[in-house]
């Protein structure tokens, strides 16, 4: 039990610093600090000039959304990474538990995510002027909290698929592209198409951004705990089919002798 | 003439190799299509469906930049991971000479995103494809294209001294979106950024471009396009020259 602890939170740790280039500043900065603020600001913009919605709706839809950019890809690159530089091997054949190896690397993943929605929440709100207080913070991060889980369990879905394909970083791609449509992030989900409206439903993000918004105009944390629950029951889901695939492709891999495929 | 044989046979080398590239793949033609559609539903909820060919040729355009751009930041740091920088800067041509046709066949390839957008606005947003002087389109689209390949290729010649060009060009994707005002009127940003917005070629590009589709004075951003891409040339024949010295100086041309 305490190895199993080790490997989930030292590994976890390790493997994020790694992902990185050891932090370098010079990739997290530009990357997750700036551009998601230029992401809120394009489609606050594109708001106004289609004079729909308020920039308030695009602060918090876009802050959430891109929380996407570092739970997908970080996710997906603990893994694949580990392919890519030849060491997925010595991992795989260590005595270690499956459990603790793979969702220890979510933990850091769900923590960056969270900061990634609520400094860009606050810096894109300080730019565009939608002012939060403090209670509305304090019932927004736990939002943001479930937002990053549910979505990190996405991740552990691309990067089951990563043991098998090579481009991951095209995958990761498409899916953050598919949740800035299907999220509700810009557009409401009424304004949607009915078939489109039901497919985001079920995926990550769209009840926390739904709740997000609701906490914002004032509505407590016991009000949204219905969207909360199904963010919730979504993310687990996801990482439990996550889990079963990095499972399954691992044995994939090898079977057919692709482990460790570049 | 032998410099237009390297124009030419780097220019078809790398449109093979982006041709068979997924990442470029969706940088031109998935990603402009989501931007595209989210605009269009934007456009829809707002009532202004008669502006949905704007969106989509601004989405069009954020293709073409991002295809640019990522390329361009590419361009060097594959060099590194290839092993074959050395090669280009060792060439007896000029390096500007060597790397500019790579960065035009970027900006070609961000043409598909361009009729992506169009095709897939047509197809399933019933966007008119009506153009008001096509003439002027077809000849707005190429000078536009050429002018932010010679953009890139400013941009390549910086990123010879960063370690992290890719993580530089994730920093200029947006921002240049929002300063040229590719989805919407820059007249919407604040005053002090309308001078950011001039230096751009995305900006007099998507004006000539948007203005030849839809109607409006062609010739005035054209004519800033053209500027701005020689500008942009005769810039990196200085950059590429003092950074590629400063990189062989400093010992880090293939620093990965």
């Amino acid at each position: 039990m305490k190895q199993s602890l080790r490997v989930f939170f030292v590994g976890g740790y390790i493997s994020y610093r790694a992902l990185f280039g050891f932090l370098s500043l010079w990739i997290f900065i530009p990357t997750l600090i700036l551009t998601p603020i230029f992401q809120i600001l394009l489609f606050a913009y594109i708001g106004r000039a289609a004079g729909v919605r308020s920039d308030e709706f695009y602060v918090i839809g876009n802050a959430i959304q891109y929380a996407s950019v570092p739970c997908l890809f970080a996710m997906t690159q603990t893994i694949s990474e580990e392919r890519f530089w030849q060491t997925l091997g010595p991992i795989l054949i260590s005595p270690a538990r499956r459990m603790p190896i793979f969702l220890g690397r979510a933990l850091p993943v769900i923590a960056n995510g969270l900061f990634v929605a609520a400094f860009s929440l606050f810096v894109g709100g300080l730019i565009l002027g939608v002012r939060l207080d403090g209670s509305e913070w304090a019932r927004l991060i736990p939002v943001l909290l479930i937002a990053a889980f549910s979505c990190t369990g996405l991740g552990l879905i691309t990067a089951g698929i990563g043991l098998r394909v090579r481009e991951t970083a095209v995958l990761s791609n498409v899916f953050v592209g598919l949740l800035l449509i299907f999220s509700g992030a810009n557009v409401a989900l009424s304004s949607l198409p009915n078939w489109m409206a039901s497919i985001a439903r079920g995926l990550p993000l769209t009840h926390s951004i739904e709740a997000a918004r609701d906490v914002a105009a004032g509505a407590s944390l016991h009000a949204v705990r219905g969207l909360l629950g199904k963010e919730l029951a979504i993310g687990i889901v996801y990482t439990v089919i996550g889990f079963a695939l990095v499972r399954y492709f691992e044995w994939q891999s090898r079977r057919l002798a692709t482990l460790e495929r570049v | 003439m032998s410099a237009a044989r390297v124009v030419w046979s780097g220019f078809m080398m790398n449109l093979k190799m982006v041709g068979t590239s997924s990442f470029f793949l969706l940088t031109s033609v998935v990603q402009p299509v989501i931007f595209a559609t989210v605009a269009f539903y934007m456009f829809k909820s707002g009532g202004r469906s008669g502006t949905l060919l704007y969106a989509a040729l601004g989405a069009g355009m954020m293709g073409v930049w991002s295809t640019t751009l990522f390329g361009c930041g590419g361009i060097i740091q594959w060099q590194r991971w290839q092993g074959t920088l050395e090669l280009g800067v060792g060439a007896p041509p000029s390096m500007a000479l060597v790397y500019f046709p790579f960065t035009l066949a970027n900006a070609f390839t961000g043409m598909y995103a361009l009729a992506a957008t169009l095709v897939w606005g047509r197809v399933f947003f019933g966007v008119p494809l009506h153009l008001v002087h096509p003439w002027l389109f077809v000849l707005a689209l190429p000078a536009t294209v050429i002018s932010l390949g010679l953009m890139g290729l400013l941009l390549a010649s910086s990123f010879i001294l960063y370690r992290y060009a890719n993580a530089m060009s994730n920093l200029l994707e947006y921002p240049v979106w929002v300063a040229s005002g590719l989805i919407f009127s820059t007249s919407l940003l604040p005053g002090w950024s309308r001078p950011i917005s001039w230096c751009l070629p995305p900006y007099w590009g998507i004006l000539a471009i948007r203005h030849a589709a839809l109607g409006g004075e062609v010739w005035g951003p054209l004519g800033m396009v053209v500027v701005l891409g020689i500008a942009s040339l005769v810039l990196s024949v200085f950059t590429f020259g003092i950074f590629e010295t400063r990189a062989r100086a400093r010992a880090t041309l293939s620093l990965t």
